[in-house]
């Protein structure tokens, strides 16, 4: 078991410039079920993916592929012909919050958006839009969704996962894989590990997905890595305190940043004296969270948090 | 990215959003040029000398040069001594003003140098209230936060008393509903004229907040002349960077003599660099892990030099920039390198790092951990590569080696 994706998930892809290209070759590779993709001036066309297989993804399976995939004028168009329920967003910043829009109008059940440097107003009408259709969105600006051994949707490595017992939720990117690699070494692996973004509007939030985690079979153990800014952190802590009946750990960057200054992601930056490393820590803790002290003790902060 | 006050309230003046008339100068001539026009406009003989400066707290800030000098000075010499009395302490304020470094609770200690004035009309005030446009998180919507408590710090009334601040969401669809304004407006305690001029008010700074995809906008404070009439006396505006593409107006307005020469260099590579206070320069891939490298850094007792995100798909040049960026800061001592090779390939970090190195020199240790895509690779290229790297086997290996390394 796992959560949002697993190996029968289909997904199509909106934006096939190089990015959308290579990264969608890296799921085909991986074993993920790439059915289509979204171009409005290429339609009737495809786009051949071919390569070595990569053997750390879906098991039983050849040494190598050869896909055509097909490219639709739209996404609605692209579900009616291919039944995806996925969809994997790379279209540019200006224009990728149509692109959520269009696949939640579409009915996908979930949209992986992984652009950087959206305009927040354009995000903020595409959270609107979403609060009135069903789709759940993840992103945007994060590595997207992988179930180990079964579906990669989104640009993290696919072999440092391992199939396994963990829930991974973060807003960073590298700071993932890393947690992710380290849950691997100490033998605990991953069930699902989602990458929600480091943008001040997205949309699966810290909650949605511990509440996700709390309710499959298959996951242990919760690890979360926030980082500073917003409160979202101590809202989950809140929510933990209350719900949550598996252990949890986590870890949160910037103890060390300076008040005012975007730290990389536009949601990071501490402002007004909110949003800091240790009120977060200091919540999650209180939660009875367990806090990896360093980046390096993430693993062997989960491995606490199940002994506790 | 920030401007100033005065291009503040250019911008609200052009969206039909009351600001009191006032000039921007660079010379006390200016400033002296500035006073007569203004005060027959106004029909009001004082005038205020304003800092101009990318930092809030100007009024309660000090000059370093004159201690006794605040950034903000309103001019009352016109009461008594007509025209020419408030040219001469305009001029006399400008002299001192202009060039000198005003230190506020915002710039730190190091202070900011003033560049620019804003000499402004005077005004008869009648109350002085607070309103501001800023993203809320929780809502993922923009909010307007309006309060009876003007020309203080929100951060201390929102801690002391935060039912005096009111609040009202703007719709991403429909913007800032009639009722809404109203509602706002009447808990400002405005009545009669200033009851419709402020509704008003309220109404055109939420378009203009939408607009111009500001990320803040703040009027601090917002006051009411005894005419009824309602106006900003001051305006901070920043806006967020990803949107900046559609508001070439707004770029336009960007003053780089108010940011950090480095941070400018590193953000034409795509790179993200804030500098800090410490001795040991970072270099990492992502933002998220930057910062945890900052913090390891601390948590073994060294102290960061910077944060530094080389970003997702860095090839040799960015690298290069970074180390160049790195090494000019006189305070570093020695060098982090943390990469974890996603969609970035390890060999090519450390071929970066390589001809980096030959093309400007290395002076001080260099610590890299690497992991992830081609991670042996990656290390064979830094041994075979003859230069003095110590490679790291994780994070916290790779912070205390440094920091020993630089206290050798």
């Amino acid at each position: 078991m796992s959560v949002l994706v697993n190996k029968d998930t289909k997904v199509i892809v909106q934006g096939m410039g190089k990015t959308g290209r290579f990264h969608t070759d890296r799921a085909i590779a991986y074993g993920t079920q790439m059915v289509g993709a979204v171009h409005p001036s290429r339609a009737g066309q495809t786009e051949l993916f071919e390569g070595e297989t990569d053997h750390s993804g879906v098991p039983g399976r050849g040494d190598s592929y050869n896909l055509e995939l097909p490219i639709f004028r739209t996404v609605k168009e692209a579900v009616a012909a291919t039944g995806a329920t996925v969809s994997v967003v790379y279209v540019p910043p200006p224009f990728a919050a149509d692109a959520i829009m269009e696949a939640a109008d579409a009915g996908l059940e979930l949209i992986v958006c992984i652009t950087e440097g959206i305009p927040v107003t354009d995000m903020v009408k595409a959270k609107s839009y979403l609060g009135y259709h069903s789709s759940r969105l993840v992103g945007p600006n994060c590595p997207g969704v992988i179930t180990p051994r079964e579906c990669k949707i989104g640009i993290m490595p696919g072999y440092i996962h391992e199939a396994g017992r963990i829930g991974v939720v973060s807003r960073s990117g590298t700071l993932t894989y890393e947690a992710v690699h380290q849950l691997t070494q100490v033998g605990l692996g991953q069930t699902t590990a989602i990458g929600i973004g480091g943008d001040p509007v997205n949309g699966t939030d810290f909650i949605d997905c511990l509440r996700m985690f709390n309710e499959d079979p298959a996951t242990e153990g919760v690890i979360m890595i926030g980082e500073i800014g917003g409160t979202a952190e101590e809202e989950a802590a809140a929510w933990i305190s209350g719900h949550m009946t598996k252990p949890v750990a986590g870890f949160i960057a910037g103890s060390t940043a300076p008040a005012g200054k975007r730290m990389g992601h536009a949601g990071a930056i501490i402002s007004g004296g909110k949003g800091t490393a240790a009120d977060k820590i200091t919540a999650l803790e209180e939660a009875g969270v367990t806090i990896a002290p360093t980046p390096t003790d993430m693993g062997a902060a989960m491995l606490e948090a199940m002994d506790r | 990215m920030k401007i100033h006050e005065f291009q503040a309230k250019e911008l609200m003046a052009a969206r039909g959003i009351p600001v009191p008339h006032g000039e921007m100068v660079t010379t006390v001539a200016e400033a002296m040029a500035a006073v007569a026009p203004l005060v027959e406009a106004a029909g009001n003989p004082v005038v205020a000398v304003k800092s101009q400066i990318h930092a809030g707290g100007r009024g309660k800030g000090h000059f370093a040069e004159y201690p006794e000098l605040g950034g903000v000075n309103v001019v009352l010499d016109g009461i008594e001594g007509g025209l020419e009395a408030t040219k001469r302490r305009v001029g006399e304020l400008a002299g001192r003003m202009l060039g000198s470094t005003l230190v506020t609770v915002q710039t730190g200690p190091e202070g900011k140098k003033v560049n620019r004035l804003y000499i402004e009309q005077g005004i008869d005030i009648d109350r002085e209230l607070y309103l501001s446009i800023v993203l809320d998180r929780s809502s993922s919507k923009n909010i307007v936060m309006a309060s009876t408590e003007g020309g203080t710090e929100i951060e201390v009334v929102a801690e002391e008393t935060p039912e005096k601040i009111l609040k009202a969401e703007i719709d991403p669809g429909l913007g800032l509903l009639d009722f809404q304004a109203r509602e706002l407006a009447f808990g400002l305690g405005l009545e009669g004229a200033a009851l419709k001029n402020g509704v008003r008010f309220i109404k055109a700074l939420s378009e203009a907040a939408v607009e111009l995809d500001t990320d803040l906008i703040e009027i601090n404070p917002l006051v009411v002349a005894k005419d009824g009439s309602v106006l900003a006396l001051d305006g901070k505006m920043s806006f967020e960077a990803n949107a900046l593409y559609r508001h070439p107006e707004v770029q336009d307005m960007r003053d780089l003599s108010e940011e950090n020469a480095a941070e400018i260099e590193a953000s034409g590579y795509g790179i993200s660099f804030i500098k800090l206070d410490g001795t040991i320069g970072c270099m990492v891939n992502g933002a998220g892990l930057a910062m945890a490298t900052m913090d390891i850094i601390k948590y073994v007792g060294g102290e960061p030099a910077n944060f530094l995100d080389v970003g997702g798909g860095a090839e040799k040049d960015q690298v290069t920039a970074a180390f160049k960026i790195i090494t000019r800061d006189p305070n570093v001592k020695g060098i982090f390198v943390n990469i974890f090779g996603g969609i970035m390939k390890c060999d090519t970090i450390a071929q970066g790092i390589v001809d980096a190195v030959a093309e400007v020199g290395l002076a001080m240790p260099l610590v890299v951990r690497l992991e992830g895509t081609n991670v042996d690779l990656g290390k064979q290229i830094l041994d075979e590569s003859g230069l003095n790297i110590l490679s790291a086997a994780d994070m916290k290996d790779g912070a205390q080696k440094i920091l020993e390394a630089t206290q050798a």
